[in-house]
């Protein structure tokens, strides 16, 4: 041990001021952010105020702003969503388990995470490109709901499979010694103790996944989303187009009345998005295991 | 612990049983975009005065300039046809195209006549069209409305500004023409995936696609619209529908083709050709094999070019005349192929030239 000397400078009003000076930083980056936020929601909301109205919801798109509603939109997303989710929820989860519970931990499973933690970062558009040549064209399901359901369960596989090995992690290993111990076998464990601890977990992965899934334009549009759709689908292999689109649709035509019916299309896909938040949280609040 | 394998099992089977619901029927044709689904009650019931049956689907896409007007006539279209369904796509002019001819669409809306590489694509696939004049649209050129020196511009003084060699070269009003003040151009167009802007730089430079590049290119002409109403030194140009709208906040420069006069595009100058260059024709592109299998294709065509006219203003564009649609009506039932334009390009296409060519 070299000797050297620590010494203690107490400086304590500087030492306060820098922290009370960082704290006022930190406080107004929160600000900025939610003052932006905020702006944008009211007036988006301000917009759209005329056109939230029953009509929104019962009536298909139109020339005449005022006889314009999102059916088929809003139809088109909740068959989707639901659809996405049944598809990619066994899927990304059991990919999930598998990975973090029973894949032995060789060069093959290296390569695949890395691969998944990639594809989590790649932009949407290329799914759509992928969607397009493997699902519209080569499975010949064509501009079909189902095409676009397997093109949006590939976009979010790879978010679901993350979070839930982050969640089988969380599960201290205890809990897993504890079940072998008492002679489970590997299944019984994760099925009966793992699982049931990070269901909570689990669940916010996958509904956060899923909020983006109906957010997206750019791969739906590649596989052939439809823009004007005045019927409802009939089923999974029916064409369709979903809010995103609608919206966009709406943005970009000359009449300001279509713009304001665009932000009330805003206001109903916002909406949609903060209740399935908000039942993540709920969820993870009800399902969250203590040990 | 039994409840919890019981609900287990109940998701993994609803999974199972929606995984087998999803599979693709055994039915199902070569072309999946074509769902006809024959609707059994309805089949007893109905006498209608069509010959054949008139469910089905009819898919459109292609132009995102004609959407509007398809869009249009298939709203009122289901409203005569419930059990036809007419959904529209907005994949660009090109887009449509290449989609139309493999086989996956039945109509292609498109901004400009089919060029010489489509018509080599359809031709590999024997896919045979018909190609029906449906509206004209014209290009407005505008400035900001404090622009108090622009009121007319000739195509040469538009070449001038857009042409490639300008890049960089062209930065001041005062080198468009001697006695314009020494300000700065700043200039705003059509993306170079539009149509527009190859029919603009076709008709003002001479050759499609051939333009300056620092430009504010945006594809959402209502972004145009905001940034020439917001910077008094600008020049932009986009399709007429949206100066109509917007009015207040634009100024719109006349053209002159070289002979000296002066001429706003109105509906009437662009219909009469008036305004030339840069009105120019829309179409929608018809696959022939399919309009045979299918007649609601025929009933929906028909509905279009009678309707047209009433139509066409309401979404912002301007109708042919009642002779130019009945002569395409008569070219879709005598089932006339290919394009009149032979792959060309054609700048300036009065409905006097589009008459002659349906002749």
């Amino acid at each position: 041990m070299k000797g050297y000397e620590v010494r203690f400078e107490p400086d304590l009003p500087r030492r306060q001021a820098v922290g009370r000076i960082w704290q006022g930083v930190a406080l107004l980056a929160i600000l900025m952010g939610i003052a932006v936020l905020l702006t944008l929601l009211v007036r988006v909301f301000l917009d759209g105020l005329p056109y939230l109205r029953p009509q929104l919801f019962t009536e298909f798109p139109s020339r005449f702003p005022d006889k314009a509603g999102l059916r088929s939109a809003l139809q088109g997303s909740i068959w989707l969503m639901v659809l996405t989710a049944l598809l990619s929820f066994p899927l990304g989860v059991g990919a999930g388990i598998y990975l973090e519970e029973f894949a032995p931990k060789n060069a093959i499973t290296r390569f695949i995470e890395i691969n998944i933690a990639n594809l989590a970062g790649v932009p949407s558009i290329i799914y759509g490109l992928l969607g397009l040549g493997l699902f519209v064209r080569g499975l010949g399901l064509g501009r079909s709901l189902l095409a676009g359901v397997l093109t949006m369960t590939l976009v979010i596989l790879p978010v679901i499979i993350v979070s839930t090995r982050e969640s089988l992690r969380a599960v201290p290993a205890s809990i897993r010694e504890a079940a072998l111990a008492l002679g489970a076998s590997r299944w019984e464990m994760v099925r009966d103790h793992v699982l049931v601890y990070s269901m909570g977990g689990i669940l916010t992965g996958m509904i956060l996944a899923l909020s983006r899934a109906i957010g997206e334009t750019a791969p739906l549009i590649t596989i052939g989303a439809l823009t004007y759709i005045a019927f409802d689908p009939r089923g999974p292999l029916d064409i369709f187009t979903v809010l995103p689109i609608q919206i966009f649709n709406w943005v970009s035509m000359p009449q300001e009345a279509f713009h304001r019916l665009a932000a009330a299309g805003i206001v109903i896909l916002l909406a949609v998005l903060l209740s399935m938040n908000a039942l993540a949280i709920w969820l993870r609040n009800r399902l969250q295991k203590r040990w | 612990m039994l409840s919890r394998n019981l609900r287990l099992s109940i998701l993994f089977v609803a999974v199972l049983a929606l995984l087998a619901a999803c599979q693709p029927a055994p039915t199902a044709s070569p072309t999946p975009q074509v769902f006809v689904t024959v609707v059994k009650e309805r089949e007893v019931v109905e006498v209608t005065p069509t010959p054949g049956p008139v469910e089905g689907t009819i898919l459109v896409d292609g132009s995102s300039t004609v959407a509007p007007i398809t869009i249009a006539i298939a709203e009122e279209f289901q409203k005569l046809h419930p059990e036809v369904r007419v959904p529209v796509g907005i994949s660009g002019t090109g887009g449509g195209f290449k989609k139309f001819c493999l086989g996956e669409t039945d109509i292609s809306n498109a901004s400009r006549p089919i060029k010489k590489s489509e018509i080599e694509a359809c031709a590999q696939n024997n896919l045979e069209y018909i190609e029906l004049p449906v509206a004209f649209d014209g290009l407005a050129v505008m400035v900001n409305p404090a622009n108090d020196f622009v009121t007319c511009l000739t195509v040469e003084e538009l070449k001038k500004i857009w042409e490639p060699d300008a890049e960089g070269k062209v930065t001041s009003w005062a080198q468009v023409r001697a006695g314009f003040p020494d300000r700065p151009l700043s200039l705003y167009g059509p993306g170079v995936d539009s149509g527009t802007f190859d029919y603009f730089t076709e008709a003002i430079v001479g050759k499609a696609k051939a333009s300056r590049g620092d430009f504010l290119a945006s594809e959402d002409d209502n972004v145009l619209v905001q940034g020439i109403a917001g910077d008094p030194n600008a020049l932009g140009y986009f399709g007429l529908a949206y100066y109509e709208e917007n009015r207040d906040k634009l100024k719109l420069v006349a053209i002159d083709a070289g002979d000296g006069n002066c001429v706003l595009p109105t509906p009437e100058t662009v219909a009469n050709g008036t305004y030339n260059p840069l009105s120019r024709p829309l179409f929608i592109y018809v696959n022939r094999a399919r309009t045979d299998q299918k007649d609601e294709i025929g009933l929906f065509l028909k509905f279009y070019l009678e309707n047209a006219k009433k139509i066409v203003p309401d979404v912002g564009y301007i109708p042919l005349t009642d002779e130019i649609y009945s002569l395409a009506l008569q070219r879709y039932e005598k089932r006339v192929v290919g394009s009149v334009f032979k792959g060309e390009a054609q700048i300036g296409a009065t409905l006097e030239d589009l008459l002659k060519a349906e002749q």
